[in-house]
């Protein structure tokens, strides 16, 4: 078997048994970018000779037998995240090239661990779509189907981990950018508890909501993942500042009598068979294990996308401020005064979709319709919170689809925003109440179109999520079936 | 007298004396090489987060329980959204709906010991932000961010005051605040300390407000002053002419010595606040504001108020020796080494001090820190004096000596042979020949014209070079002449 198709844990297993040496690996999945990725796009960045480099450092910590945990495993770092070695773009040409003097929190945590980081992935710009088709460096393919996008913004995440390019991911969640790629890919995709893993050096988009996280294989390989990405970090002040548990540990505990929540309002008449099916296949599985269902309501649910493309943009359009092309990113050629750098550095190094939910945060937050807007949202999400908080006094765990249809094609949606926001309609609302939630792969439509289901946990519900999605993927085989590798210049 | 009255509203920016700044270690040492205290985080790079400096937080609360504010225990910050290149965020991270500190005031008194109570709305805490360089470089500035991140306290007072006069004294008092509670310099011409002043005039004995307009770039007390003066008279005139006054930010030229619009009210910015998501609300315990307060410094009041009781100083003696906290240790430490001696005379020291030191560190433009002479060396001076080593008009001249050229007053005294004469054989001698010399005057005395005493006495100071112990001489003398 060739190993790029390893789980996490499998290869770690192998690595540490010297079975495998971690320089193969990386070789492999260095192959299989230059096999596939031409088609695919997934990566912005490959970062070639660091990633061998690293990878001999790590055979050499392996070989003394005190390597940390990820030593020599190979990942995929959404471009979000600020590495010293490798540029930064963020998707967006106002970022193109751009060196960051300093390193994300999380990619040195991997780093220390001993990962090998293979590159930077493609995303929609400043994460800011749902189908990594806003991307500055071009679109990236869905490997189960090139004429389909991955989802977004955390596409080429996805993609890497589901086609074999890398054996897991990092990815950025603001409103579902974890989750439904992941579920679009047929991979597993967690979006933790705000603040459960920092922010630092991760690119803002919307401070409130984004929020990093692991994109694996298996439950499995997000819990080890995590563990090594959680925990406080003091440049962070949002971050929570208690140790994570060990998260293998609750991998093995049984579902039995744990209570599933299935809310109303996620499984509304309209939703498509390709998507009811399996997850009806996922409850009866869930309900024969000795999970017990039940129906439970969120009442504000229908709010959340409003609420979401109110305080999303508010915040961005405040974030993205900082590109005025004065210190550092793109600069238009020969301003004629200050005026004419800002806009013309931001017309130029921004696309459309930045530029509509920069427009559209500056409306909602200028005197006048902050009230009307802004506050309100807030508000609203206020009550979406305090939905999640009563139905979590009900039930241990929720079980929703992760996105409301398969895979779209490409420029499907591009000409109609809302429709693209849709696709984040069952994602959004765990974002704006900072709760953790898993995608995790439950079928595959007509046989090639992965399926996810979503589970969502209360705030530090990590644990619950991998007991549930665990024992899930050990009566299943779902997360186990892998696309059919695309040939270079496999799609038009 | 004017019709009108003039009503005046201060928001003070003081720089934090912090070691680091407000969101990041770097330092806020000032004078640095442009650009050399600068890291990703001041600089607003891509991804970076801000963390806040608890020092900060303790010297604002520090200054909201000296002005007897309500310390807030749940504050927020807020961006401030605008475009500038000394901004590198796009936003300033300040206080808005939530600042840290709500009321509080200062009492001013004037010459004549009026004294006014001068209400203050808020003071919140928030960034500064950098430098635009804009002088020898045709064609491009330069943008300096070591400033950039300096931690800053707003303080906004209410629309209390009433004349140029009052808002130069509410500075001056502000500004020994902050100095006393160690949380800010108050260097106005580095910038340390800056105000704006909202003005507007108002027919005397009204009770609503006239349009104001906000005066920015005042960097001295005595700009304020003159500021505030010139725009009073400007709304004075175009109300008179019938006019109407602009609502508008202005700014002062000090070499023009007027005010200019800068923006108008229909161009002022949206400036887009909302709470910062990057940094949790605020929080603070009635146990660290507690703590605070109890390690609060004897405040310029305070202290003010115990010069009166334990000194038996006038309430105008202890106003002008606790205005600046440097003055009033001077005062407290001559005390010092003249209670070593023996010595108590605070009367007499509060004199010298507000008299002869204040008046030379006036003429010459000197602050009490520049003083060239100490406050042990006045304190030895005086006890000569008290001592009866040299006489109050000579030490007058020793002081005015130490002054201009140093010099330790003993050695003064010593080299320049100023030492009084209290030996009573010198001085009788020279009594002698006085009296020898001058019959006539001895004569007149005897016949019962006592006037005369004055003029042997001056002949005999003569005579010693003005060192005769005064006392000494006149026992001295009214025994000779007596035959």
């Amino acid at each position: 078997m060739n190993p790029v198709h390893l789980s996490l844990t499998e290869a770690a297993r192998l690595l540490a048994d010297r079975s495998l040496s971690a320089t193969e690996l990386t070789r492999a999945c260095l192959e299989a970018i230059r096999q596939q990725d031409a088609t695919l796009n997934a990566f912005i960045t490959v970062a070639e000779p660091q990633a061998l480099a690293a990878a001999e450092q790590a055979d050499q910590q392996l070989a003394k037998g005190d390597a940390p945990p990820l030593t020599g495993l190979p990942l995929a770092i959404k471009d979000i995240f600020c590495t010293t070695d490798m540029p930064t773009t963020c998707g967006s040409r106002m970022l193109k090239g751009f060196l960051s003097p300093y390193e994300s929190t999380v990619t040195r945590r991997l780093r220390q661990a001993g990962a090998v980081l293979l590159g930077k992935t493609n995303m929609d710009e400043f994460a800011m779509g749902s189908s990594t088709e806003t991307s500055h460096f071009g679109p990236t393919r869905n490997p189960w189907d090139p004429e389909r996008t991955p989802g977004g913004s955390s596409g080429g995440s996805a993609v890497a981990v589901a086609a074999g390019l890398a054996l897991g991911a990092t990815g950025t969640d603001t409103g579902g950018s974890i989750r439904q790629p992941a579920a679009l890919n047929g991979i597993t995709g967690l979006k933790p508890t705000y603040g459960r893993v920092s922010r630092y050096g991760m690119v803002a988009f919307a401070s409130s909501l984004d929020q990093a996280g692991p994109m694996t294989r298996s439950v499995e390989d997000a819990a080890l993942l995590l563990q090594t990405m959680a925990g406080h970090d003091p440049l962070d002040a949002t971050s929570i500042p208690e140790d994570p548990p060990r998260y293998a540990d609750s991998l093995e505990r049984s579902v039995k009598g744990l209570k599933i929540g299935l809310p109303k309002e996620y499984f509304p008449a309209e939703l498509t068979d390709a998507i009811r099916n399996p997850l009806h296949e996922a409850q009866e599985l869930f309900r024969r294990l000795g999970a017990e269902l039940v129906p439970v309501s969120l009442p504000h649910t229908s709010y959340a996308i409003q609420t979401y493309y109110i305080l999303a943009p508010a915040e961005a359009s405040s974030n993205l401020a900082r590109y005025d092309g004065v210190k550092f990113g793109y600069r238009c050629q020969q301003p004629r005064d200050l005026a004419d750098l800002y806009c013309r550095s931001r017309a130029e190094g921004f696309g459309a979709e930045v530029k509509r939910r920069i427009m559209l945060g500056t409306y909602v937050l200028s005197s006048g319709y902050y009230d009307a807007f802004y506050r309100k949202a807030q508000k609203v999400r206020r009550l979406i919170a305090d939905d999640f908080a009563a139905a979590f006094r009900e039930v241990d765990v929720l079980l929703t689809p992760t996105a409301p249809d398969v895979a779209f094609r490409l420029g499907e949606k591009t000409d109609d925003p809302v429709a693209m926001y849709l696709s984040d309609i069952f994602t959004i609302n765990v974002n704006l109440a900072g709760l953790p939630a898993l995608s995790l792969p439950c079928g595959l439509h007509e046989g090639r179109l992965p399926v996810g289901m979503q589970l969502i946990g209360p705030p530090l519900g990590e644990e619950v999520l991998f007991q549930t999605g665990h024992a899930f993927q050990r009566n299943s085989d779902w997360h186990r079936r892998r696309p059919q590798p695309v040939a270079n210049g496999a799609a038009s | 007298m004017s019709a009108y009255e003039v009503v005046i509203g201060l928001e003070v920016h003081a720089q934090m004396l912090t070691a680091s700044k407000i969101f990041c270690g770097c330092s806020t040492r000032f004078g640095a090489e442009a650009n050399t205290q600068v890291c990703p985080v001041c600089a607003a790079f891509p991804g970076v987060l801000p963390v806040l400096n608890r020092q900060a937080v303790e010297f604002a609360v520090r200054t909201g329980l000296a002005i007897e504010g309500e310390v807030r225990t749940v504050s927020e910050y807020s961006r401030k959204n605008y475009f500038y290149p000394d901004l590198p965020a796009g936003y300033q991270i300040t206080q808005y709906e939530l600042p840290i500190v709500l009321g509080g005031h200062l009492e001013i008194e004037d010459e004549q010991g009026r004294r006014r109570r001068i209400g203050i709305t808020r003071i919140h805490m928030e960034v500064d932000a950098g430098k635009s360089l804009h002088e020898g470089i045709p064609g491009a500035s330069w943008v300096d961010l070591n400033r950039t991140g300096v931690p800053l306290m707003e303080i906004v007072s209410e629309p209390d005051l009433r004349s140029a006069e009052e808002a130069g004294l509410y500075l001056k008092k502000l500004r020994a605040l902050l100095r006393c509670l160690g949380v800010c310099d108050g260097n106005m011409e580095q910038g340390s300390l800056r105000c704006d002043a909202n003005v507007s005039i108002r027919p005397k004995g009204a009770t609503t407000f006239g349009t104001r307009c906000e005066i920015k770039n005042l960097n001295s007390i005595r700009n304020v002053q003159r500021a505030i003066a010139w725009e009073m008279e400007r709304h004075i005139e175009i109300v008179e002419d019938g006019g109407s006054i602009v609502q508008e930010t202005r700014l002062w030229d000090a070499n023009k010595g007027e005010t200019r619009s800068m923006r108008s009210k229909e161009e002022a910015h949206d400036y887009r606040y909302f709470p910062e998501p990057d940094l949790p609300p605020l929080l603070l315990t009635e146990e660290r504001i507690a703590k605070i307060r109890a390690a609060l410094p004897e405040l310029p009041e305070q202290r003010r108020a115990r010069f009166e009781a334990d000194y038996g100083l006038s309430g105008y003696d202890a106003g002008v020796l606790t205005a600046a906290m440097e003055l009033a240790d001077y005062f407290e430490t001559a005390l010092g080494v003249l209670r070593e001696a023996g010595f108590q005379d605070p009367k007499g020291v509060a004199n010298w001090v507000m008299g002869d030191l204040l008046g030379y560190l006036n003429r010459s433009g000197l602050e009490i820190g520049d003083s060239p002479v100490s406050s042990t060396q006045l304190a030895r001076l005086l006890i000569m004096v008290l001592e009866g080593t040299i006489s109050g008009k000579m030490a007058k001249q020793v002081f005015g000596q130490m002054c201009a050229s140093g010099g330790e007053p003993e050695a003064i005294v010593a080299e320049q042979g100023l030492a009084q004469v209290s030996d009573q054989g010198a001085i009788a001698a020279a009594i002698d020949a006085v009296l020898a010399a001058n019959p006539a005057q001895v004569a007149q005395y005897r016949a019962g014209k006592t006037q005369v005493m004055g003029f042997l006495v001056g002949q005999v100071m003569k005579a010693t070079k003005g060192q005769a112990n005064p006392g000494l001489l006149n026992t001295l003398l009214t025994e000779k002449l007596k035959g």
